[in-house]
């Protein structure tokens, strides 16, 4: 199929930036989306053209590195997948596909389609972990026996990729439903209960000084999320915030 | 230099014991003087960054991806092996050793593999106390599944992404330390030098990949953690940054590179589907425990499926080869994965590939449907003849075991697998081979370290599913740091180490050079097209099967390709912005090195030995008819190569391997 891209080109963080349009053609529907901007990019090499920068690694839809926003969408029409696993399938000869890098005031464009998304990671620093030091001395693992349904809830929560998807979707800009996945993950384990209040206090007021929004609960971060994060989240997170405050 | 092992004394058990009991300790003071850099934040890197940093040390962490949470070792779906013998089938230290030694057709160092066995129950335990969310059964204690080349249970596992619960484990562990100062990460950013001072690794040079800026780092050592170099495929299932780079320029400054040629090609991974192809995806080997690999016995039906008049389904059993559990009845499906690739590669080479291409087997799901479903009907006492309603409750079995790897088949295919049989065919995966190390994990280069996949000790030329992780999370959590501990213990006086002496000069000129070297070289061809090239020469003739003429004609050709690379690679922009065909054309050169390399290994090791299959290395008659032929007598050294200037030029070593404990003996899992 032949396609035309509108693509998001910015030289540096300094750049003001714009759409560019680009052709490309005998685009295969088995290609991946990715795939598909490489061979735009070897006809750009090709060309004496400046190649499209854009984020990606694994290209198996769990590192969590590519981050396009596809017509509209966090990582494209397709639901429960990332950029990678988008297939050109999902598109039709002859469209027109706009290309352009997850926007928030918190990931801030390096160039073209990347943005520095380093301030989820801030958050992380902030309480994302159990302080449990490498001895070999820790209790044996049957020791601490979970509830199976807690098990796999806590599971399912730290299945998010930390792509920013959910950031990207939401009109306030609000990380609410990645640094909740975290702190609901400890919360329903009984390793993370001893730090709970610090944790959930340290990891809002980090995301509140990173610049992300607050959440009004439109939901449109759990439709984009690759990873099917809920937003029971977010609610298990409130909850331990009000906890943590009338506390601490 | 004659290799030196460092093993310690005594019988093997107590190997590791004694060792800690006598090495020399820094005192809690003197660490905060100690600075480490650690390249690579996988499973390996990162869980040795947070334990250095917890015990003391001033790391310096680097990695090219924009979060230390993204290392490839995200991707591992499988699970992890530990000997914790949960589950009561007979499992221990001793056989978890036995399993790797035997699985790694004995080229693995023993003393290494014991260790290795030994801690894995340590990693669990860590794990669990850290929050990583292993799957568990109804009375609450953790679940066990069962991977290819062992007759136990000893995988503990996360649905289909262990590697990603434990890889977050470590990133976690690392960022509190990067909260406290004690890690100090550095994203974004790409080793291109070891600095070598006096003899000592005293440093690295980087570039940082936004900026372009070339960056110089001191520290008292140098510990790599970069993983594998299955990319010198081109097409493999590692991520698309996975590189040598930080390993071939150890390997340049003194580091030997043992046994480039072991390499796994992994039995399940979706077939490529054409020349735009990028990357080629794992179906996890767990999905070996249910499902079960066939091929049609008659070449009418191969054809009949190839041009869709007859549906796979639809094909009766006494029609289909399940040439896996036909050759090898003890294992069947479960065969380690070198030999359930070769299995593969030769049903098709004889003509039984099912899709377009020939070079797809099936991976069928169906009568482990029917076998959940009843017990599921059973258990709800529900028709068990009931044929819909059976394969609808296995169904949903299949589909809580494996749903995130069918999903992403689906996704890739276009096929649903849960009513029709998966393709999958072998793909490079893994490398067993790497930088070589003693017992201490330390290079032929002084306070140069290397762990995890991009060292070479615990696998030999196979490595059995499930062993990766443990491996990574061993040399980081609970080797190195002790390992590490007994060198510096003699640098509590050295200081800071300045990076304004010539060898950081000289270090950095010679990045330099490369850079302006490839971005004012504008030829006519991009970085791919060369990568691509070296795969193909890679695939076809330093593939699944090896012989004489194809190793020859390989090195000629590599040789060939890569002074065409540096007469005409085209690499766009400047190097003081972010670059990403820059940083790709620096990989690229040095595979075309490592390709040679490996290339010659497998040329000189005239012997079929795990991943390592040598068509004039087969046994000839007798039971084992066909299987390959291990040369213990000749071969039964790791070869460690010195780095000469060319590739063709390096030097070999051979570390002996000695099987004490462990009787020499050739693998059968008939």
């Amino acid at each position: 199929m032949n396609l035309t891209l509108k693509i998001w080109r910015q030289k540096n963080a300094n750049d003001k930036g714009g759409l560019v349009d680009y052709k490309v053609s005998d685009v295969s529907p088995d290609m991946s989306f990715l795939e598909m901007l490489d061979v735009l990019n070897e006809d750009l090499i090709n060309k004496d053209e400046e190649p499209v920068a854009f984020d990606h690694d694994c290209r198996e839809g769990i590192c969590g590195m590519c981050s396009l926003y596809i017509n509209g969408e966090a990582h494209g029409p397709d639901r429960g997948i990332t950029t990678c696993q988008l297939h050109m399938r999902m598109f039709k000869d002859g469209d027109t596909i706009y290309i352009e890098p997850f926007r928030a005031a918190a990931f801030p464009v390096i160039k073209d389609l990347i943005v520095d998304r380093t301030s989820m990671d801030r958050i992380q620093h902030a309480g994302g972990f159990i302080s449990v030091n490498t001895s070999g001395n820790t209790i044996d693992a049957n020791a601490i026996p979970i509830n199976k349904h807690d098990a796999d809830t806590a599971f399912d929560s730290a299945t998010c990729i930390g792509c920013g998807a959910c950031v990207a979707s939401c009109k306030n800009s609000s990380a609410m439903l990645f640094v909740s996945a975290k702190v609901s993950q400890f919360a329903l384990l009984p390793q993370g209960k001893i730090e709970a209040t610090d944790r959930v206090l340290n990891m809002v007021k980090q995301m509140d000084e990173e610049g992300f929004g607050n959440c009004t609960n439109t939901g449109a971060c759990e439709v984009e999320c690759p990873k099917g994060i809920s937003l029971e989240n977010i609610a298990r997170m409130n909850r331990e915030y009000l906890k943590a405050s009338l506390k601490g | 230099m004659a290799l030196d092992s460092k093993i310690p004394k005594g019988p093997i058990a107590d190997k590791w014991t004694n060792y800690k009991n006598h090495i020399n300790l820094v005192n809690p003071a003197n660490k905060r003087n100690i600075d480490v850099i650690v390249v690579g934040t996988g499973l390996a890197g990162g869980s040795a960054a947070a334990t250095l940093a917890e015990l003391g040390y001033n790391v310096k962490a680097f990695c090219f991806q924009d979060s230390p949470r993204r290392a490839h070792s995200i991707a591992a779906q499988g699970g992890i092996n530990a000997a914790k013998n949960y589950q009561g089938d007979g499992d221990s230290t001793y056989r978890l050793f036995y399993d790797t030694v035997k699985g790694g057709d004995y080229r693995s160092r023993e003393a290494n593999v014991y260790r290795l066995a030994e801690v894995s129950a340590n990693i669990i335990d860590q794990c669990v106390a850290q929050g990583v969310p292993f799957a568990r059964e109804y009375g609450g204690l953790l679940d066990n599944r069962s991977f290819g080349g062992v007759l136990v249970s000893r995988t503990f596992y996360a649905a289909g992404q262990t590697g990603q619960q434990l890889l977050l484990g470590a990133y976690s562990a690392m960022n509190r330390q990067i909260g406290r100062g004690k890690i100090k990460m550095y994203n974004r950013h790409e080793m291109l030098d070891v600095v070598v001072v006096n003899g000592k690794a005293r440093g690295i040079i980087t570039r940082n990949l936004i900026t372009g800026e070339i960056e110089r780092h001191s520290a008292h050592a140098v510990v790599l953690g970069t993983g594998g170099y299955g990319n010198v495929f081109f097409l493999s299932t590692n991520a698309m940054g996975s590189n040598v780079t930080a390993a071939w320029k150890a390997h340049k400054r003194g580091a030997y590179f043992a046994n480039p040629c072991y390499t796994q090609i992994h039995p399940t991974c979706i077939p490529v589907s054409g020349d735009h192809q990028s990357k080629l995806t794992l179906m996890s080997e767990s999905l070996r425990n249910d499902g079960r690999i066939w091929v049609p016995k008659h070449m009418k039906d191969v054809e009949a499926i190839r041009n869709r008049t007859l549906m796979p389904k639809d094909l009766k059993e006494e029609d289909r080869d399940y040439y896996l559990e036909r050759r090898y009845p003890a294992f069947g499906n479960l065969v380690p994965r070198d030999v359930a690739s070769r299995a593969a590669k030769e049903r098709c080479d004889a003509g039984f590939g099912v899709n377009a291409t020939g070079e797809a087997v099936f991976l069928d799901f169906a009568s482990a449907i029917q076998r959940y479903g009843k017990e599921q009907a059973t258990v709800r006492h529900l028709d068990v003849n009931d044929a819909d309603l059976v394969k609808k409750l296995g169904q949903e079995v299949v589909k809580n075991k494996y749903g995130n790897l069918f999903q992403m088949y689906e996704k890739i295919v276009d096929q649903d697998p849960y009513n029709t049989p998966m393709m999958i065919y072998p793909a490079v995966h893994y490398t067993m081979g790497g930088i070589w190390v003693d017992y201490n994990l330390m290079t032929t280069v002084p306070g140069l370290y290397c762990i995890g996949e991009a060292n070479f000790s615990d696998h030999g030329a196979n490595r059995l599913g499930a062993s990766a992780l443990m491996q990574g999370l061993a040399d980081g959590y609970f080797v190195l740091p002790y390992t590490i501990g007994d060198y510096l213990a003699d640098d509590i006086r050295t200081g800071k180490i300045p990076t304004d002496s010539k060898e950081f000069d000289e270090a950095e000129k010679n990045v330099r050079d490369q850079i302006n070297h490839l971005i004012n070289n504008k030829g006519t061809h991009s970085v791919d097209h060369f990568h691509k090239k070296l795969g193909k020469i890679m695939w076809n003739k330093v593939g699944m099967a090896r012989n004489v003429q194809g190793l020859t004609e390989a090195i000629q050709e590599i040789k060939e390709l890569r002074a065409e690379f540096w007469k005409d690679v085209k690499v766009p922009g400047t190097n003081d912005e972010y670059n990403d065909e820059l940083a790709k054309a620096g990989r690229v050169a040095d595979y075309l090195e490592l390709g040679e390399l490996f290339a010659k290994d497998a040329l000189h090791r005239e012997e079929s030995c795990g991943g390592h299959f040598r068509e004039d290395a087969v046994e000839l008659d007798g039971e084992q008819k066909g299987e390959a032929k291990r040369d213990d007598e000749h071969f039964a050294y790791v070869a460690a190569w010195e780095y000469k200037g060319e590739p063709s030029d390096a030097v070999l070593h051979k570390e002996e391997l000695e099987f004490k404990d462990i009787e020499l003996k050739q693998r059968s899992y008939k």
